[in-house]
């Protein structure tokens, strides 16, 4: 399995969650580099040295779609923590991807805060 | 098992979706390389519809097909179509079969921006590409609608993803939930418009009927009507209301009723092979009896038939026509005759019709007779029956099978009509009814009509008798139509008033000839008066002449004595014979 890791550094705290990201994009569009783009610029900023961030190209992996439930491209998955969430799109509404990574708490939501959240 | 796509009237090719009955409506199957949607509320089979697609064509067409599921699991969808007799895992494990399940859980999803659709696109050719599918099942593709919010994505996607369907040849069968107004609703017809079929169930007096409509098929003609259709144990079972072209071939083939007497009235030679034959007549006229002859008479000739029986078990059926002297136990145990016997409620008037087609085509047999007709009236409406009877006749009158139909007329109504007006449809048309006189009910019989057939007007008197049904001329005379004892008693008035005539002529005979020696007796008598008379007188005028001479001779002798020789002139010459001495001596 070819995976382009981008970063996977450890957790600088040692009670810090890890964060095991999985991005699938198709190929170079535009919008699949605006996406990775995106996620890099979130991970550095608020998940520094605690996660892993695969890319996958669907072309070149379709097989993986069935397993991931993947249906949208470009779709994030939050492997780790737990639970497993989808953020589909292009990552453009920072926003909504911190609420979707639980790193800020969910408003409406009656979920507690990851309290490992920053 | 069906007729796929001989009767291709349109240059349009097309995938034979082997659904019983649908590839005749769409006269051949579905658009090939082309989406096809299917819509309907919850429940109404268009899943299953789009699974048989599938699981046909990989078995019977050799198309490898994928499912694209979002609501089910292919666990789930496996387990829901074992009930049809499909094998998902194995037909899986051959590679022809690819099923996969798109999970939505929009509490699991969260929009971040834009996106599309491309990886669904992507995992559904790499499915497709796995095993080489030609068709596709999307079940239901407005389960996106649910997931994502972006409406205006989705639906650029959608007509985007049939667009690549149609690109890639698959022939496609996407599934949609019955809108308010629309037929889908997400108004997917809008971008699936080569050909769009609408499922429905409709509950009337708590019997369910499904219904199947080919709504459009661009570039093609079709059955437009609503068709009903079940769900069996062997899948779909659409069923054409009618045959859309009355094409069915005539036989010249006459064949006897079994009663001697009633083919008489057929012009001598029974009836035409393939027809549908109505027995009607209120209860107990003996419409069952008849059959008993048709069928009868079919089995001597080593004909197979069946017996569809709403009344009356195989068992007592047999009893009662021994009573007739018809012995149908015989053919069943020959294997000819093949009882049906069934309450008409025990279901709808789909699954009789299902039942009925599939026993036929088991035993093709070449007669079938369905007694009574009326009861499958207790299984649906009056519409819904005679759209079921229309079918039935059709497919038998196609199969070239004579149907006995018996109904069973109320008295309320008129003898000439039946109750589910089915009259029309019907090739011969047997009437027996009953004729009140007397004091008792006898039956008559005549033939209503009788298509291309030369038959009698008169109304014959029926009998039940030990040894079959029998048909007597019926006593017409100044008293009108006598049947029963009332023709018997006529009869024999007639026979002694014959009788009494003849002895009349006789006795007047005599009685002329008795004159007739009185009269002769009279005048010989009179003749003997006349003789006696005559004698008497000639007696009398002899006696006076003897006088006369007697008294002339004393006169002359008086003379002579007187005159002395003077002798009168006329007494001179001596003449004294007189001429009536003649016959004195008589």
């Amino acid at each position: 399995m070819k995976r382009v890791r981008v970063d996977g550094k450890t957790a600088a705290k040692p009670d810090a969650v890890h964060y095991q990201l999985r991005l699938f994009v198709t190929g170079t569009t535009p919008r699949s580099a605006r996406a990775i783009q995106n996620i890099r610029a979130i991970c550095e900023e608020y998940l520094q040295g605690r996660y892993d961030l695969e890319v996958i190209d669907i072309y070149q992996y379709p097989e993986h779609l069935k397993a991931e439930q993947i249906f949208v491209t470009p779709t994030l998955v939050k492997r780790l923590p737990l639970p497993v969430r989808k953020l589909i799109g292009d990552l453009s509404d920072t926003g909504r991807v911190l609420i979707g990574l639980d790193i800020e708490p969910r408003q409406l939501s009656a979920k507690p805060p990851n309290e490992h959240a920053a | 098992m069906t007729k796929t796509a001989d009767i291709l009237l349109s240059g349009l090719p097309k995938c034979p979706t082997g659904i019983h009955g649908l590839d005749e409506i769409t006269l051949g199957g579905l658009p090939r390389g082309r989406p096809t949607l299917v819509c309907g509320s919850a429940g109404c089979g268009k899943t299953l519809l789009g699974m048989e697609f599938l699981v046909r064509g990989a078995i019977e067409f050799g198309e490898p097909g994928v499912c694209i599921s979002f609501e089910e699991t292919a666990e789930e969808l496996a387990s829901n179509v074992a009930s049809l007799g499909f094998d998902l895992a194995s037909l899986i494990a051959q590679k022809k079969l690819a099923i996969d399940h798109v999970y939505l859980d929009r509490s699991l999803i969260e929009e971040t921006g834009e996106y599309d659709l491309e990886a669904l696109f992507v995992r559904l050719g790499h499915a497709v590409d796995s095993i080489g599918a030609k068709r596709v099942l999307l079940d239901s593709v407005e389960a996106l609608f649910a997931g994502l919010d972006n409406e205006s994505v989705l639906r650029s996607e959608l007509r985007r993803l049939f667009r690549w369907l149609k690109d890639r040849n698959l022939t496609a069968v996407v599934t949609g939930e019955r809108g308010q107004a629309t037929l889908s609703r997400h108004g997917l017809e809008e971008y699936i418009s080569d050909c769009v079929i609408l499922l429905d169930h409709q509950v009337t007096e708590t019997v369910l009927t499904r219904r199947l409509r080919v709504v459009k098929y661009r570039g093609s003609t079709h059955g437009m009507n609503e068709y009903p259709f079940l769900i069996e144990s062997d899948g779909i079972s659409v069923l054409p209301v009618t045959s859309m072209y009355l094409t069915h071939v005539a036989s010249n083939e006459r064949v006897s009723t079994g009663i001697a007497a009633l083919d008489t009235m057929f012009s001598g030679k029974g009836y035409y092979r393939g027809n549908s034959i109505l027995v009607s007549g209120t209860s107990g006229t003996g419409k069952t009896s008849l059959t008993a002859h048709f069928v009868d008479a079919a089995c001597a000739r080593g004909e197979r038939c069946v017996f569809f029986s709403f009344e009356e078990s195989a068992d007592q059926l047999i009893r009662n026509m021994q009573s007739i002297g018809i012995d149908l136990e015989r053919w069943v145990k020959k294997g000819l005759l093949h009882f049906h016997a069934v309450r008409p409620t025990t279901f709808g008037l789909e699954m009789h019709l299902v039942k009925i087609h599939k026993i036929i085509d088991q035993i093709k047999p070449s007669i079938v007779v369905v007694d009574p007709v009326t009861g499958l009236l207790h299984a649906g409406t009056e519409s819904e029956t005679r759209s079921i009877l229309l079918r039935l006749i059709d497919f038998l009158k196609e199969k070239q099978i004579t149907a006995v139909f018996t109904t069973l007329t109320s008295g309320a109504i008129a003898q000439e009509q039946t109750e589910i007006d089915i009259s029309s449809l019907v090739d011969a048309w047997l009437l027996l009814r009953d004729i009140e006189s007397g004091g008792e009910r006898n039956r008559g019989l005549y033939i209503l009509k009788a298509r291309g057939i030369a038959h009698s007007n008169q109304i014959r008197e029926f009998l039940l008798t030990t040894h079959g049904v029998e048909l007597r001329e019926v006593y017409l005379g100044e008293a009108g139509l006598l049947t029963g004892s009332g023709r018997v008693a006529q009869e024999a008035k007639d026979a002694s008033a014959a009788m009494l005539a003849g002895q009349e002529i006789e006795r007047k005979q005599v009685l002329v000839q008795r004159k007739r020696m009185v009269l002769d007796a009279q005048i010989a008598a009179l003749q003997l008066d006349l003789e006696t008379d005559e004698q008497e007188s000639q007696r009398v005028i002899a006696q006076e002449k003897l006088k006369i001479v007697k008294w002339e001779r004393d006169r002359g002798e008086m003379a002579r004595s007187r005159f002395a020789g003077e002798v009168p002139k006329e007494f001179a010459n001596g003449a004294v014979k007189a001429p009536g001495l003649k016959g004195s001596g008589a």
